[in-house]
């Protein structure tokens, strides 16, 4: 019996900021003080704060330690673990009282979450079923398999709203009943794991923090709709994610909750692992099929869907982790406990991975119709350094950009569509006022152009030709034709693609379109890049009144560029420029500008 | 496993186990000061004891706490206990059987073990 | 059947479920353009240029795949499909090496055809960066030319579904994607059997066969050479179809005309060499019989299958008849028994084959093939190298009269004729054979059982005391299959005919290549093999043990089937290939 634990973030993002050393030190520390029988260290998945990484959680207290470095390790066991007196200096700062420590709970950036599809994140030992288990891990299986009738489970997913989580919002429900109703036979449950636009990471969260959460809604989803094989399709950059699911499947295998006769019901359900090589397209159902068959990663056209005609073309139901990590829950507390969160058409939660200008990056599950101003301003802290909130984008490579006008919007699946974006799998990009948005566009349009697997016409060449007029506008070589010609190009890409992936591309140079036609046109026709990105249309300028002729700057140019004699303002030679600002960054007068 | 009684007893047995990891407000407190004098006099095998004992009797409700000099060294080892709503309870010179009696006692059966607490001991 | 109602243009119509948008309108005469579309083996919906709008859906969608269903209100020529339809042209235009009119393939390019039917009136307009491309001239039967492929994939699907081979296919990905081999190796370095299937599907010039006609134009303008040609039984089949006739039209004595007009001094027919194959091999099939020897045996003939053999089940190079092809037979009868007869030098005969063929320009340069000491065929040239030759010289192939076989190497059979289709090989060899083993004389009787144009056919034959059981499999999927149940011994056979190309020789990756136009809604191997039937029919002579000038050819030269110099000039030997 253990009187304290101490949760330590063993998630990627803190897996990068040190936590393995963290864990080393405190087991070596707390075997030095023979505390190893009453304390229990375990590695949980992710807290959700990663900016604040290494993360560690004291319990019974619910000390937030944040930033912790391995020399911190003696103070905390000698102060907190032996003592009983808690470290201020390395608490969340935001958790720090007077008296007594705030619960996390209470903290900003948590006090709006509501989390359920993270419920077991930073809470649990991923890699010991037996915690999954304490916490009703696999109940819902074993309700789902005794009292309920696979058409009474999907009915309860379908009661529940659920939408798939990857990006579309289909409505789960729905697609298990397609599935359900095709003929018995051979049926496959799949899970995307394929995470894959450019700053999500929640299914990477879930899967390093919760893996069980996903066997357990695989194998409900397998009884509901007659299956008894499945895949789960994680990709190979996540190799912890990986390596918890590998343990996860033996321990559930060894616990016969996957397997033959699972809970001695009957139902036999087992799943395997794939592992792709990180290519976006595979993100898409029908490639993510192809991918696992063992043939080059490429989407095939709709109909069938494959709900009728999917894995080696038999009948499969494809869902997304973060769809999967709310299964259970509905299944345990009912539908109408899950329809009782979010707004009329999008029920339940949304994690975002908020990233960009905003002081809390990091992990939020919040209600659906959370307001954007909510997430950004309130849980994410706002942006840094008094700049301006200009936009968020939403969707990564396949959504769009929302303005600062649209703030008030509540976030859901209808919503971001109807102003331009989508869900997407809930990246969530913060943009200042420095922030570019031709840029902007241009940075997403070159990953889909990466990322095209080149089958369709449209995307293949479609988007490259996009690109390259983008890049033309950002040289300021752009014709205001070339802005009409881009614009039908892109309603030409959305409606000839073979997949989503071509047909959402265009995406996020739409809605820039829409949004800040004016900066495009000041590209075009100012040749001017107003937030000062674009390198072709800005120059370096010395201020003749601030400078004070120290010749840092000229020193630091790396092009020779800079002239002027000692205590003489100094002038750039703009010829010669390569407008890499080292100049800027060395001036401590400020007498340098972008202009 | 081969039946769903048998999951859910698993379940039972670790929910006591992680339940320290729920701060949820509204649980009662169980706070044992763990400062030099009280590790001296004897607390940790009283923290084990309460630790144990309310895992045993999977007590939901209990959080139990460790705590600094409380400020009365001569009483060590001593104990809080915090309900909501209630005036606190301080048993000092406790015992790992003493622990055992106030969870029982107090703790499940809301009877305050008044003759560990400090108003008896200082009479 | 079960049918479904749809609109087309506003057109109710009754048509079977399960069809596609394309099945359905083409059922009632609407035609819509396709480019990567190549039925059965390539249902991609890649290229975009069949899409069509369907009332209430966002985005347009692709005919060649999509299926109708109730109540589908379908519009193939709005405004909106034939804008994209040039879109998506264009977007290909703006990748493709545009050198029409040096190319191989101008006149009969599918690329260029959309292009005229659309009106594309500027094909810069979306031009920009070119992928990068190879161009690769390693093969000894092709070249590849990636700047003007616009990933249509139909090689790669004709390769790996056809062929089982799967030697080229989509490299990279995005805008680089590329078709090439493994590695992008040569494909002279790969295990490319060198069938050329991919070069009759490929829709432009990025795949064609070898040129050798400048090789055959020197020859014929050289005066110290005696320049003679053969042609292979298909030929007389499809040739036609280069200059616009019918499918299956038998344009031999035309044919025949043009050769001669060409100046080859002698034009021969490759069919007296498969008479010749015929009885060699029959021979060599009963001395297997007789004396325990390594059965079953497989026919030789075609070089792609041979390939095929050598890099992928090096395990069966045993079986395979040592008869040398009928091309190969020809040419070193030609320099060895013909140059004796006409008192020529073999080193100045010049032995020109038209071969329906890619894999014969490989086989000429074999090793164990030039009987004589010299090569025992110097050029094969494809159908479509023929024809080029015919209007280069200004022919119209149409127009010319019909003129006759020269003697001796032009006299053949009907069972020569026949080697062109699937089947056609057995069923000559068994014309000989059950004469041979009964020792009756009768009419030539058609075995029906191994004609026709599926991949595999099967038959038991009892001929004397023995149950001849045969199989006869074209196309090397199919070849792999068979294999397969030898290999495993769920199969027993004596003798096996395998052709590489799917219908055989009528269908050789040499042929004329005809679009997809065509080739989805017409079956060219049936077609064609009709004619040589249809030829057979009408032949005098029908076995080939019967042609008087193979009779003199022992008689007079080698002495007795399967004789020590038939083996040193008819035979020939195989060697184990890498796979990687």
């Amino acid at each position: 019996m253990y009187r304290s634990h101490v949760l330590v973030c063993g998630g990627t993002g803190c897996t990068s900021s040190g936590s393995e050393r963290i864990v080393e030190a405190l087991e070596r520390e707390l075997q030095e003080n023979k505390l190893t029988e009453e304390i229990k260290v375990i590695k949980t998945g992710c807290f959700g704060l990663c900016a604040l990484g290494p993360i560690m959680i004291i319990y019974p207290e619910g000390a937030f330690y944040s930033m912790v470095k391995p020399e911190d390790i003696p103070e905390i066991v000698s102060e907190h673990l032996l003592k009983g007196r808690i470290v201020t200096r390395l608490l969340y700062q935001e958790t720090v009282q007077e008296d007594t420590i705030k619960s996390l709970n209470h903290t900003q950036f948590y006090a709006k979450q509501k989390r359920v599809a993270l419920k077991n994140c930073g809470v649990i030992d991923p890699e010991n079923i037996n915690e999954y288990i304490g916490l009703d891990g696999y109940m819902a299986l074993g309700k789902a398999l005794t009292e309920m009738t696979p058409d009474q489970v999907i009915q309860t997913i379908k009661d529940s709203g659920l939408r798939g989580r990857g990006g579309g919002g289909f409505p789960t429900g729905v697609k298990w009943s397609f599935a359900a109703a095709q003929p018995a036979g051979q049926k496959y449950v799949c899970c995307n794991a394929d995470e894959g636009d450019p700053g999500a990471f929640m299914d990477r969260s879930v899967l390093e923090g919760d893996p069980h959460v996903v066997l357990e809604a695989m194998a409900i989803a397998g009884y509901a709709i007659g299956a008894n094989q499945g895949f789960i399709y994680v990709r190979a950059e996540y190799p912890i994610a990986v390596k918890r699911l590998e343990i996860a499947i033996g321990q559930a295998r060894e616990n016969g909750l996957l397997g033959k006769n699972i809970l001695g019901t009957g139902f036999d359900f087992d799943i395997e692992l794939r592992l792709g090589a990180g290519a976006f397209v595979c993100g898409e159902e029908t490639a993510l099929m192809t991918s696992i068959e063992g043939h080059r990663g490429e989407p095939r056209p709709r109909p069938p869907f494959p709900a009728v005609k999917g894995l080696f073309d038999r009948p499969t139901v494809l869902n997304n982790v973060e769809t999967c990590a709310n299964i259970p829950q509905i299944i345990l507390k009912g539908a109408d406990w899950f329809a009782s969160m979010g707004t009329e058409k999008s029920k339940g939660t949304k994690v975002f991975a908020l990233g960009g200008k905003i002081h809390n990056t990091g992990l939020v599950e919040v209600p659906m119709g959370t307001t954007l101003r909510e997430i950004v301003e309130e849980i994410g802290g706002g942006i840094p350094n008094g700049k301006k909130f200009k936009a968020a984008q939403t969707g990564g490579p396949s959504g769009g950009c929302i303005p600062a006008s649209l703030i008030d919007i509540p976030v859901d699946y209808d919503n971001l569509i109807s102003i331009g974006s989508m869900m997407g799998s809930g990246g969530l990009i913060v943009m200042d006022e420095d922030t570019c948005m031709v840029d902007i566009a241009k940075f997403f349009l070159e990953f889909t152009v990466d990322e095209s697997c080149g089958k369709c016409t449209p995307c293949r060449i479609g988007t490259k030709r996009l690109l390259e007029m983008l890049d033309k506008i950002t040289k300021g070589k752009g014709t205001m034709e070339d802005l009409d010609k881009m614009e039908e190009l892109c309603y030409h890409i959305k409606a000839n693609s073979l997949c989503g992936l071509g047909q959402s591309a265009p995406n996020p140079v739409l809605s820039t379109l829409k949004y800040f036609r004016d900066e495009y046109v000041a590209h075009i026709v100012d040749k001017k890049c107003p937030a000062g990105v674009c390198k072709a249309l800005l120059s370096y300028v010395i201020d003749r009144e601030k400078c004070k002729g120290c010749t840092l700057c000229a020193r630091a140019c790396p092009a020779d560029a800079i002239s002027g004699t000692v205590k003489q303002p100094h002038v750039i030679d703009p010829a010669k420029c390569l407008k890499c600002g080292a100049c800027m960054e060395k001036c401590k007068f400020g007498a340098i500008y972008k202009k | 496993m081969k039946s769903l009684a048998e999951l859910q007893a698993l379940r039972d047995s670790m929910k006591g186990k992680i339940g320290v990891r729920d701060d949820a407000e509204g649980n009662t407190r169980v706070v044992i000061g763990m400062a030099t004098c009280g590790i001296a006099a004897g607390a940790r095998p009283v923290l084990a004891a309460f630790t144990e004992e309310v895992a045993k009797r999977n007590l939901q409700n209990v959080t139990i706490a460790q705590t600094g000099c409380i400020g009365i060294c001569q009483y060590e080892p001593v104990v809080e206990v915090y309900e909501p709503g209630k005036e606190k309870v301080t048993y000092v010179k406790m015992t790992p059987e003493m622990a055992v009696k106030v969870v029982n006692d107090h703790l499940v059966n809301g009877n305050v073990v008044a003759e560990y607490t400090i108003g008896a001991k200082t009479k | 059947m079960e049918m479904v109602n749809i609109e087309i243009n506003g057109m109710p119509l009754s048509v079977p479920a399960g069809s596609t948008i394309l099945e359905a309108a083409r059922m009632h005469g609407i035609e819509i353009p396709t480019l990567c579309f190549l039925k059965e083996i390539n249902e991609i919906g890649a290229c975009r240029i069949c899409v069509v709008e369907v009332v209430g859906m966002r985005n347009l969608v692709a005919a060649c795949v999509y299926p109708v269903a109730e109540g589908m209100e379908i519009l193939t020529n709005s405004k909106r499909v034939f804008a994209s339809r040039k879109t998506n042209l264009e977007l290909i235009l703006s990748t493709h090496n545009r050198s029409c009119l040096s190319c191989v393939r101008s006149g009969n390019c599918e690329l260029q055809k959309l292009c005229k039917d659309f009106r594309i009136y500027d094909e810069t307009l979306y031009d920009g960066e070119k992928p990068a491309s190879d161009y690769d001239d390693s093969a000894v039967h092709m070249v590849r030319d990636n700047s003007k492929c616009v990933l249509c994939r139909r090689c790669a699907a004709a390769c790996a579904k056809w062929q089982d081979v799967a030697i080229i296919g989509p490299n990279g990905r995005g805008f680089n994607t590329h078709i090439g081999t493994a590695f992008n190796q040569n494909l002279s370095d790969v295990a490319c059997v060198s069938c050329g299937q991919c070069i009759v599907v490929c829709p432009t010039g990025a795949l064609a066969e070898k040129d050798n006609t400048k090789d055959v134009w020197r020859a014929l303008g050289d005066p110290t050479k005696h320049v003679i040609v053969q042609t292979a039984p298909s030929i007389r089949v499809t040739l036609g179809e280069a200059f616009g006739m019918h499918i299956g039209t038998n344009v031999e004595g035309k044919m025949v005309a043009a050769l001669r007009r060409l100046g080859f001094d002698g034009v021969y027919d490759t069919d007296f060499a498969a008479d010749m194959t015929i009885v060699e091999e029959a021979n060599e099939l009963v001395e297997r019989i007789k004396n325990g020897g390594k059965l079953p045996m497989i026919t030789s003939c075609s070089p792609g299958w041979v390939k095929y053999c050598e890099h992928y089940y090096p395990e069966f190079t045993e079986n395979l008849s040592t008869c040398k092809s009928p091309q190969q037979m020809f040419g070193a009868l030609a320099k060895t028994w013909y140059a004796e007869k006409t008192g020529i030098d073999p080193k100045d005969i010049f032995v020109v084959g038209i071969m329906p063929c890619t894999a014969k320009k490989f086989e000429t340069k074999r090793e164990d093939e030039s009987a004589s000491g010299y090569p025992d065929v110097d050029v094969a040239l494809t159908t479509r190298e023929l024809a080029r030759m015919i209007e280069r010289a200004g022919m119209y192939l149409p127009k010319l009269p019909d003129e006759e076989f020269d003697a001796p190497l032009g006299t053949s059979t009907g069972a020569g004729v026949i080697f062109g289709a699937t089947g056609g090989v057995m069923e000559a060899a068994l014309r000989t054979a059950k004469e041979w083993i009964t020792g009756e004389n009768g009419e030539a009787v058609a075995f029906g059982e191994v004609r026709g144009t599926q991949g595999i056919k099967e038959a038991t034959y009892k001929i004397g005391d023995l149950e001849l059981n045969v199989c006869v499999a074209s196309g090397l999927k199919n070849a792999k299959k068979v294999l397969e149940s030898v290999k495993s011994g769920e199969k027993s056979y004596h003798f096996i005919e395998i052709m590489g190309c799917p219908g055989g020789c009528v269908n050789g990756g040499g042929q004329p290549v005809q679009p997809t136009a065509v080739r989805n809604f017409i079956d060219l191997k049936a077609r064609r093999a009709a004619a040589l039937y249809e030829n057979d029919e009408s032949k005098a002579i029908r076995k080939s043990h019967e042609n008087p000038v193979v009779k003199e050819v022992y008689e007079t030269y080698l002495g007795s089937y399967g004789s020590h110099k038939a083996h040193e000039i008819l035979h020939t030997s195989y060697k184990k290939r890498n796979r990687f």
